[in-house]
């Protein structure tokens, strides 16, 4: 609260007269009409909301027995944190975003590079890569799961995989199936943006470094990937945050069994089919600071990363 | 730069090749399932033996009280009202954002920034027993709002990109000419606005279109329910034969129009995407 008056204080300095003038008034005024509704509808569904789960996590709140609520302190704290289940779904969840992660990292970086190089069919490449982006991860899923399906899916009859191989009947294939969905459905993103990053390269760099001797995989890492970090980053920042939420593709394939239930999975189980808002706020309130935690990290990265190529430049 | 040799040619023949095989696999596996009879479904071959169109017919006998089409049209206005809303919203902010000089704008799309990056399952639990409480629960308002939400981080990044490419002297050069504001508004800044819009409705479209988490969560019968959650509700005819024609055929419907807006709109689509990113 106190920051904004120092700032405003600063910027008069700058701005040269020490009284706001009725125009800039005015102007400030038409800004925060306009801006105000879309400010409240943001805050409407999050901070608030998130204010609400706070309080119902340290409250017994089980809607199947309404007569029991009360406070109830850091119980259902407790009582997940010491649970294995939660562990076991942090484990799965972060397994999920750290593979699934990765080979996205690798295949985008190597499909933006093949949009960034090809001498034709650019469009194509283009629309093609935006039917995974655009599908809804519901169809993503049902795509993929039927078609690993053992009744009716194709995947078994290919070479070298068993006849009957029940993909979602053990853990490990289960996994293998639902981050492969994950990556089919989210790499052209990660492309698109590394893309963007790409296009972003002085062409001429790339020409002195041939001049000088440098091979194609020296202008790699010496050019393209310092260049990209930030837009990198910023990829890898979403997709992380985005992947650690995942929840539609095992919805669909697996509802958690196998051991396959991701933290999202987890509040859900405990929220909607269980109706015990206390525990299940609680799963969400720690949710909501793992991804917190996971954002900090990443925004202190970008922090270091940006100073360093706006100092390249100057 | 680039080399136009033949063996530069066959490469981006082969790498077109991949990715577009790679793209399209499950589509295709998708339309195949879609149209076959509960005899071949589970043939595994890509061609249907024998074609037939009982998988969509099914999903629409009955009219209203049918698997989709309740779901469908769910699906759409919601999608249609969260967009216009949304968009509508998000220009007004953007605006006074690209152009007007106020504090309290860096705070504003930090804001956005950490929305964008919010998870929704969070918030899930409390709006399930609010929307209980005012009524919301299981109606479009209920959905609308959290998509609204969500999707308005989006649409304000977009839109600041594009309006601030916008030359503003324009209007005034346009007034000065005779215009009036109405007139340089709609013949000068609405036209160079237009794409930056459109760009930002389809990805909040896409958005809104795409949602299951909100759709399973705040929704208990036909009344709100979108397909996404439709979809994993879907029963067979009897409990003894599996959907997966009709959950093929349903998953083909909810893609087509993402597939004609990839194909119309690609361009916009991924300058929308990348409008906030290239400058971060």
């Amino acid at each position: 609260m106190t920051a904004v008056p120092a700032g405003r204080k600063a910027s008069r300095k700058r701005g040269g007269p020490a009284k706001t003038s009725d125009r800039t008034k005015a102007e400030r005024k038409l800004a925060y009409m306009l801006c105000a509704p879309a400010v409240i509808v943001m805050l409407l569904v999050t901070v608030y909301p998130i204010l609400y789960a706070i309080a119902l996590s340290v409250q017994r709140v089980d809607l199947r027995f309404p007569e029991e609520s009360g406070f109830v302190g850091l119980d259902n704290y407790v009582a997940v944190l010491s649970s294995p289940l939660w562990w076991q779904d942090v484990f799965n969840t972060t397994l999920i975003t750290v593979v699934s992660v990765s080979i996205e990292l690798v295949l985008g970086l190597a499909l933006a590079l093949i949009m960034h190089r090809a001498l034709f069919g650019r469009g194509l490449i283009r629309t093609s890569v935006l039917i995974p982006y655009g599908i809804v991860t519901v169809v993503a899923a049902f795509a993929w799961f039927f078609a690993f399906d053992p009744s009716s899916g194709f995947v078994n009859s290919l070479p070298f995989i068993g006849e009957d191989k029940s993909w979602f009947g053990d853990r490990g294939s289960a996994f293998s199936v639902i981050i492969m969905t994950e990556v089919w459905k989210t790499t052209p993103f990660m492309a698109l943006l590394l893309l963007a990053g790409l296009a972003t390269i002085d062409e001429g760099l790339y020409e002195a470094a041939k001049v000088d001797g440098a091979n194609a995989w020296q202008r790699f890492v010496k050019i393209t990937l310092p260049l990209l970090k930030p837009a990198l980053l910023v990829a890898l920042l979403f997709r992380t945050l985005d992947a650690f939420r995942v929840f539609d593709s095992i919805f669909i394939m697996t509802r958690g069994s196998q051991d396959t239930e991701s933290v999202s999975i987890l509040a859900y189980n405990q929220l909607i089919s269980r109706l015990n808002l206390g525990l299940g706020s609680a799963v969400s309130v720690l949710i909501f600071i793992i991804v917190l935690l996971i954002a900090f990290a990443f925004v202190r990265g970008l922090g270091t990363a940006v100073p360093a190529s706006q100092g390249e430049k100057k | 730069m680039r080399n136009r040799s033949p063996r530069a040619y066959l490469a981006s023949t082969a790498a077109l090749l991949i990715v577009l095989f790679y793209a399209l696999i499950p589509v295709l596996w998708l339309l195949s399932l879609s149209f076959k009879t509960p005899a071949t479904v589970s043939d595994r071959k890509f061609i249907p033996q024998d074609v037939t169109f009982e998988n969509y017919t099914s999903l629409f006998a009955g009219g209203l009280d049918s698997a989709l089409l309740r779901p469908l049209i769910n699906s759409i206005s919601i999608a249609l009202i969260a967009t216009v809303i949304a968009v509508t919203l998000a220009a007004f902010t953007a605006y006074a954002i690209a152009r007007l000089d106020f504090p309290g704008k860096t705070v504003i799309l930090a804001g956005a920034l950490a929305i964008a990056m919010f998870p929704p399952i969070s918030v899930v639990g409390p709006l399930f027993d609010m929307w209980r409480t005012l009524g919301l629960y299981d109606t479009y308002v209920g959905l609308i709002i959290p998509y609204l939400t969500f999707a308005l981080p989006l649409a304000i990044y977009t839109l600041v990109a594009f309006f601030r490419e916008i030359p503003w002297e324009l209007e005034q050069a346009a007034q000065v000419d005779g215009a009036t504001p109405w007139q340089a508004f709609r013949k000068i800044i609405l036209p160079l606005a237009a794409p930056g819009v459109f760009t930002a409705a389809i990805l909040v479209f896409i958005f809104a279109w795409n949602d299951f988490v909100f759709a399973i969560t705040l929704t208990s019968s036909d009344s709100a329910r979108t397909v996404p959650a439709a979809l994993a509700f879907f029963t067979g005819d009897s409990q003894f034969t599996a959907p997966t024609g009709n959950i093929a055929a349903a998953a083909i419907l909810v893609t087509i129009p993402i597939i004609v807006f990839v194909l119309i709109f690609q361009r916009r689509i991924v300058a929308g995407l990348t409008a906030g990113a290239v400058k971060g």
